[in-house]
C-alpha cells in the first residue's frame, strides 16, 4: 500500500473545564488514504468533531492537543510551527463547518465570499479569481449567474453546494466535512453526497466525512473509523466494518437505523444508556456500562485497536467472537432492560 | 396497528393556508405574492390510524400538523374534529379542543423551558386543565412510567440541560400526552436525535400510542421512518397531496414520479444495497413561483404538456389516489 495521505497516531485532546480536564479525544489512530473518503462516525460528544478540528489545529480556546502524531506529507501537523500550519490550511486541508450553511456570511454576496479565500488566501488577481469563481460554481452545479447573490438567496442545499465550492476554492488535497448533510432533506442530502463523491473522484482528493449516520457512510465512505468516548472502537473498509462489525458498538449502530428494504414487522434496536461523562470516563472499556456483551474484564482493562483481518481493527475483548456476538446483536432482547437515553 | 372502519375522527376538506408576503409596494402593483403553504389538501382520518406526512422543506407538511391544531387559522376550506368544525371552536369547547389534540415538537431543545424543571413542565398543563395539584404527581410520574423513563422521580427536579436529547424527547413526549389526548402530530420527533437513541423514542411512540389507542400524524421527509411508525402515508409537494395510501405499498411500489425519488432517497445502512440514480431534477420547490399545472412538472422526468396546462386532481388507482396525469386514463 503506499503512503497514506494522513496518518494519525495516538492523538490526544483534551479541553480545560473549571479545575478539571476532559479528554475528549484519547488516543486516537487511524489513516486516510490518497483520494478516498473515510467516515468518522459515533454519537455527539464521542470527540468526532475534536478530531476533525484538530487537524485544522483550528480549536477551542481551553483545547489543546496534548499528544500524538498527524502525518501528512513527511510533515507532522501537530509539531509543525503555526505560520508553516497556516500556510496548509485552505490550500491543502480545508473545512467544511458543521451546518455550513448558516456559516455564510449573509450581508456579502458568495463571489465576495469567494474572491476573500482566493485573493487574499490563494494570491489570485482579480480576473483569475474571477474565472475560478465561474469554474467552482460551474463544478457544484450552480448556475454562475448566481455569484452575484446573497447566501439567503440560496436554497439550504445550493448553500451547501457553495459551501464545498468554498471549501474547494485551492485545490485542497484534503476536505474535513462535518455533518455536511445533516440538516438536509432526503432528497437534497442524496443530491449533495452524489455530488461529494463525483467531485472527490474527479479531483483526485481526500474527504474526511464527519457524521452521526451510518447511511451515508454505507452509500459514499470507502473506509470507517468509529469513535465512542474519545476512543477509535473499529476501523476498517467500509465493506469490512459494515457487513461484519465486530464492535458491539458498531453492531448496535447499525441495528438501530430504520431499513427500507427490511420486513415491515422489525423492530429497531436502540443503544440504551447513554456515552459516559469524560471527566470521569470508566476504567475500562468506555462503551462497557451500555454493552450487552460486558465481561468482568470488560470493566477494569481497555481494550486496545488491534487488526482481526488484514484490513480492520477492533478494540474489544471479545472481537474473537464478533460472529456469535452479531447474531446475538440482531435480537431487541440483548439490548433491553438497561437505562435510557 | 388498529384497523377500524368507524366514522372519520378528523376530515379535511378543500383546506387551504395562504400567506401573503411581499410588502406594501407589490400590493400597489395589484399583484400582491401569496404563497400557498397549503393549497386544496383533503383526506380524513380513521379513529386510531397513524398517517404519515411525507416531503422535502416546504410541502407544507407542517403547515397542516398546524392547521389541524388550530395553531394556525385556515384560510379556506373546512377541518372538522369528531364532527365539529374546528373553525368555529371557542371558549370551553376550544379549551377541550386543545387537550385533546397535542403537538409534539421537533427540537426537544427548544420545546421546553429551560428555567422549568421538568415538575415544572409537566405541571402546566395539568394546571391549566384545572387537575387539583394534590393530584399532579402522581399524573406526572405515571405519564413519565408511560414514555418508559425509568425512576422518574429522580427527574422531576432537574432542569432540561441536565437531561440526554432522549430523555429530553421523551419529557416532550410525556408533556403532550399528560392530558389524555385523542390526537397528536409529531413533526420529526427524532430528527434532532442520535441515531443510536431515535430507536428507543420510536419504540415509545409506537407504544404509547398502540396503548392508549391514539389517532396520530407523524410528520417526516424520511420515508424509513414514517414506515416505521405509519399504516398510511400522504405525500406532500408544494402545499398539495400528490399520493395517498398504504405505507407498504408506497414503499414497494410508489406511482407518483415525486414519491418514486422520496423513496429511491432514503438512505440505506446496508453498504450491498444498490442504489438507483435520483429520479429528479435539481432544484427545490419554490413556493412563491410555482409551475403552472402540475407543481412537480419542473422536477419531473415524466412531463409532457399536459401537465403544464392542467392541474392534475387525487384520483383513486387501486389502494391508493394519486395526483398524476400519468395514472388518469379518463383522456
Amino acid at each position: 500500500m503506499t503512503e497514506p495521505l494522513l496518518s494519525v497516531r495516538d492523538l490526544k485532546v483534551s479541553y480545560k473545564v473549571g479545575s478539571g480536564r476532559i479528554d475528549a479525544v484519547d488516543g486516537a489512530s487511524f489513516d486516510v488514504p490518497r483520494s478516498s473518503i473515510v467516515g468518522l462516525v459515533g454519537e455527539s460528544g464521542c470527540g468526532k468533531t475534536t478530531v476533525a478540528r484538530a487537524l485544522t489545529r483550528v480549536i477551542a480556546d481551553n483545547a489543546a492537543i496534548t499528544g500524538g502524531q498527524m502525518m501528512f506529507g513527511g510533515r507532522d501537523l501537530v509539531t509543525l510551527p503555526e505560520r508553516e500550519m497556516n500556510a496548509l490550511r485552505w490550500r491543502d486541508i480545508a473545512f467544511i463547518p458543521q451546518s455550513a450553511m448558516n456559516s455564510l456570511d449573509p450581508v456579502y454576496t458568495v463571489e465576495y465570499q469567494l474572491n476573500e479565500v482566493l485573493r487574499r488566501r490563494g494570491g489570485l488577481g482579480r480576473r483569475d479569481a474571477r474565472r475560478r469563481c465561474e469554474e467552482l460554481f460551474e463544478l457544484v452545479g450552480i448556475d454562475r449567474g448566481r455569484l452575484s447573490d446573497y447566501p439567503h438567496q440560496f436554497s439550504g442545499g445550493m448553500r451547501q453546494r457553495v459551501a464545498i465550492a468554498l471549501a474547494l476554492a485551492l485545490n485542497p488535497k484534503l476536505v474535513i466535512a462535518d455533518e455536511p448533510v445533516t440538516a438536509l432533506d432526503v432528497i437534497v442530502q442524496r443530491q449533495i453526497l452524489d455530488q461529494l463523491r463525483e467531485l472527490q473522484a474527479a479531483l483526485g482528493i481526500s474527504v474526511i466525512l464527519v457524521t452521526h449516520d451510518i447511511s451515508v457512510v454505507a452509500y459514499i465512505c470507502d473506509r470507517t473509523v468509529v469513535m465512542y468516548a474519545g476512543k477509535v472502537v473499529e476501523s476498517g473498509t467500509m465493506q469490512a466494518t459494515l457487513t461484519e462489525p465486530s464492535h458491539p458498538y458498531t453492531m448496535g449502530l447499525r441495528n438501530a437505523f430504520p431499513d427500507l428494504q427490511g420486513a415491515a414487522s422489525g423492530v429497531l434496536t436502540p443503544i440504551e444508556g447513554a456515552p459516559p461523562n469524560l471527566a470521569f470516563p470508566p476504567p475500562g472499556c468506555r462503551f462497557a456500562p451500555r454493552c450487552p456483551f460486558v465481561l468482568d474484564t470488560c470493566r477494569t482493562v481497555q481494550p486496545p485497536l488491534e487488526g482481526i483481518a488484514a484490513d480492520h481493527a477492533v478494540a474489544c475483548h471479545r472481537a474473537g467472537e464478533a460472529a456469535t456476538l452479531r447474531e446475538k446483536a440482531a435480537r431487541i432482547e440483548t439490548w433491553m432492560g438497561r437505562a435510557v437515553a | 396497528m388498529t384497523m377500524q372502519t368507524s366514522a372519520p375522527l378528523i376530515s379535511i376538506e378543500d383546506a387551504r393556508l395562504h400567506y401573503k408576503v411581499g410588502g406594501a409596494l407589490s400590493a400597489l402593483r395589484g399583484n400582491p405574492p401569496v404563497v400557498k403553504a397549503v393549497d386544496g389538501v383533503t383526506f380524513t382520518i380513521r379513529r386510531g390510524e397513524s398517517v404519515g406526512l411525507l416531503g422535502e422543506s416546504g410541502c407544507g407538511k407542517t403547515s397542516m400538523g398546524r392547521l389541524l391544531l388550530k395553531l394556525e387559522e385556515a384560510t379556506g376550506g373546512a377541518i372538522r374534529f369528531d364532527g365539529e368544525k374546528i373553525a368555529d371552536l371557542r371558549g370551553q369547547a376550544l379549551k377541550r379542543y386543545r387537550s385533546r389534540a397535542q403537538f409534539i415538537f421537533q427540537n426537544p431543545f427548544d420545546a421546553i423551558n429551560p428555567r422549568f424543571t421538568i415538575r415544572q413542565t409537566l405541571s402546566e398543563p395539568l394546571e391549566n386543565a384545572g387537575v387539583p395539584s394534590a393530584e399532579r404527581e402522581a399524573r406526572i410520574v405515571s405519564v413519565l412510567e408511560l414514555v418508559r423513563l425509568p425512576e422518574p422521580r429522580q427527574y422531576l427536579d432537574r432542569y432540561p440541560h441536565q437531561l440526554s436529547g432522549g430523555q429530553l424527547q421523551r419529557v416532550v413526549m410525556a408533556r403532550a400526552l399528560i392530558l389524555e389526548p385523542d390526537f397528536v402530530v409529531a413533526d420529526e420527533p427524532v430528527s434532532m436525535l442520535d441515531v443510536s437513541v431515535r430507536a428507543g423514542v420510536l419504540n415509545v411512540f409506537r407504544d404509547v400510542r398502540d396503548r392508549l389507542g391514539l389517532t396520530a400524524i407523524y410528520i417526516s421527509h424520511d420515508l424509513a421512518l414514517v414506515r416505521y411508525v405509519c399504516e398510511r402515508t400522504i405525500v406532500m409537494y408544494l402545499g398539495k397531496v400528490m399520493e395517498d395510501g398504504p405505507t407498504e405499498d408506497i414503499v414497494h411500489e410508489p406511482l407518483h414520479p415525486y414519491t418514486k425519488a422520496l423513496v429511491a432517497a432514503v438512505p440505506v445502512p446496508d453498504p450491498n444495497q444498490s442504489h438507483d440514480a435520483l429520479p429528479i431534477g435539481r432544484g427545490a420547490p419554490d413556493p412563491r413561483n410555482p409551475p403552472s399545472g402540475c407543481v412537480f412538472r419542473d422536477r419531473c422526468p415524466h412531463a409532457f404538456d399536459r401537465c403544464s396546462r392542467e392541474v392534475p386532481h387525487l384520483r383513486q388507482t387501486g389502494t391508493r389516489h394519486v395526483a398524476c396525469h400519468l395514472f388518469d386514463r379518463t383522456e
